[in-house]
C-alpha cells in the first residue's frame, strides 16, 4: 500500500484552499454586517474551519444567544464530523500517535474528509497536515480579506470563485461514478433524498447539516445494501 | 468580552466534536455492511452537498450551469482535483462576462 506525505497534503489541498478563500470571503462580507468585528471574525474562523457552524454561530451571537444555545447549534450542524472522525479511523496509519490524532482531528472538515477518506491507502500524520495547511490559511485569509477588503475584488469573479469548491467536488465524484456501480448508487440516494428534505417544505425545519447526515447515511445504506464491498478493500 | 467566551465556546464543541472519535476510537471495523457504509460514505456526502448548491453556487444559474457542464466533462476525463475546480471557475466568470455583454 501506497503512503503519501507532507507534500502530497499540500497539492491535494490547495484547490480545497482555494475555495475556502472564496467561501470565507463571502461569509466574512455577510458576518461584518452581523455585527462582528473583522478581528474577532478572523479569529472565528482561524479557530473553527467550518463553514455551516461559522454561520449558525454568528446568527445565534447576533441575536444575543444562550452560551448553552450555542454549543447545542454546533454540536448538531457539526455532528456530522464525528461520523467522519470515526470513518478516517479506519485508515490511518499504525504510526499515528494520539498526540497526532488529536492535532489532525482539528482540520477535519467536509471537503479535507472527502480528499483524506478517498484517498487509496494509509494516511499518514504528514500527508495529514499538508492536506489541512493551505485550506486553513485559504479559510482564515479569505475571512480577513473580506471582512477588511470585502468590496476590492470584481464582483464577477468573486461570485465565479463560489463555484471553485464544487467543482473540485465533481472532479472526486464523477471519477468514483464511473468505476463503481456502488458509489453511482450511493450519490444518487444521498442527492436523491437530499432533494426531497430540501424542498419538501414538512422538512423545512430541518438545518443543513442535518440534511447531509440524514441523506448521506441514506445513501451509503442503499449502496451499502445493494452492491456489497467484496473483501477488505480499502475503505 | 462576552463575544470571547461565544468564541471559546463554539471552537470548543467543534473541535471536541472532531476530536474526541478520532483519538479515541480505536476499533477494526469487520462488519461487511458497515465497510460498505464506510466505503460509500464519502461520495454519498459529497453528492448531497454538490447537488442542488452547485447550481446557485455563483449566485446566477447560467454561469453556474456552464460551470457545472465544464466540471463534468473535465471530471469525465478524470482531471485532479484543481484543475477541475479552476476550470469551473474560468468557465462560470467566461459566462458571466460574456451575459453582460447581452
Amino acid at each position: 500500500m501506497e503512503a503519501y506525505g507532507y507534500r502530497d497534503g499540500l497539492r491535494d489541498g490547495l484547490p480545497i484552499g482555494l475555495g475556502y478563500l472564496s467561501v470565507s470571503f463571502g461569509f466574512a462580507i455577510w458576518a461584518v454586517k452581523q455585527g462582528i468585528p473583522g478581528l474577532e471574525l478572523v479569529l472565528l474562523s482561524g479557530s473553527n474551519l467550518t463553514s455551516a457552524g461559522q454561520v449558525a454561530g454568528v446568527t445565534v451571537i447576533a441575536a444575543g444567544g444562550l452560551l448553552v444555545e450555542l454549543a447545542l447549534t454546533e454540536l448538531i450542524i457539526n455532528l456530522r464530523y464525528a461520523l467522519m472522525s470515526v470513518t478516517l479511523t479506519q485508515k490511518l496509519h499504525p504510526q499515528f500517535s494520539l498526540l497526532q490524532r488529536m492535532l489532525a482531528a482539528f482540520f477535519i472538515t467536509d471537503e479535507i474528509f472527502a480528499v483524506s477518506s478517498t484517498r487509496k491507502g494509509l494516511l499518514t500524520f504528514p500527508y495529514m497536515m499538508g492536506l489541512g495547511c493551505l485550506p486553513w490559511i485559504g479559510w482564515t485569509l479569505g475571512t480577513a480579506l473580506g471582512a477588511f477588503a470585502g468590496t476590492l475584488l470584481p464582483a464577477a469573479l468573486s461570485a465565479a470563485l463560489g463555484i471553485a469548491i464544487y467543482g473540485m467536488f465533481m472532479a472526486i465524484i464523477v471519477p468514483g461514478a464511473m468505476e463503481e456501480k456502488g458509489v453511482l448508487l450511493a450519490i444518487g440516494a444521498s442527492v436523491g433524498l437530499g432533494l426531497v428534505l430540501r424542498y419538501v417544505p414538512v422538512f423545512s425545519f430541518l438545518s443543513e447539516g442535518f440534511v447531509i447526515i440524514l441523506s448521506a447515511v441514506f445513501g451509503a445504506c442503499v449502496a451499502a445494501w445493494l452492491k456489497p464491498v467484496r473483501g477488505e478493500g480499502d475503505a | 468580552m462576552k463575544l470571547y467566551l461565544y468564541l471559546l465556546v463554539m471552537a470548543a464543541v467543534t473541535y471536541l466534536i472532531r476530536m474526541l472519535p478520532l483519538a479515541f476510537f480505536r476499533k477494526k471495523i469487520t462488519n461487511p455492511f458497515l465497510l460498505g457504509v464506510l466505503h460509500y460514505m464519502p461520495f454519498a456526502v459529497l453528492g448531497t452537498m454538490t447537488v442542488p448548491a452547485i447550481f446557485t453556487s455563483t449566485g446566477e444559474p447560467v454561469s453556474a450551469m456552464v460551470g457545472t457542464l465544464a466540471a463534468l466533462l473535465l471530471g469525465l476525463k478524470r482531471r485532479s482535483l484543481i484543475e477541475v475546480a479552476l476550470a469551473a471557475t474560468a468557465a462560470a466568470y467566461i459566462a458571466s462576462l460574456l451575459l453582460g455583454l447581452l
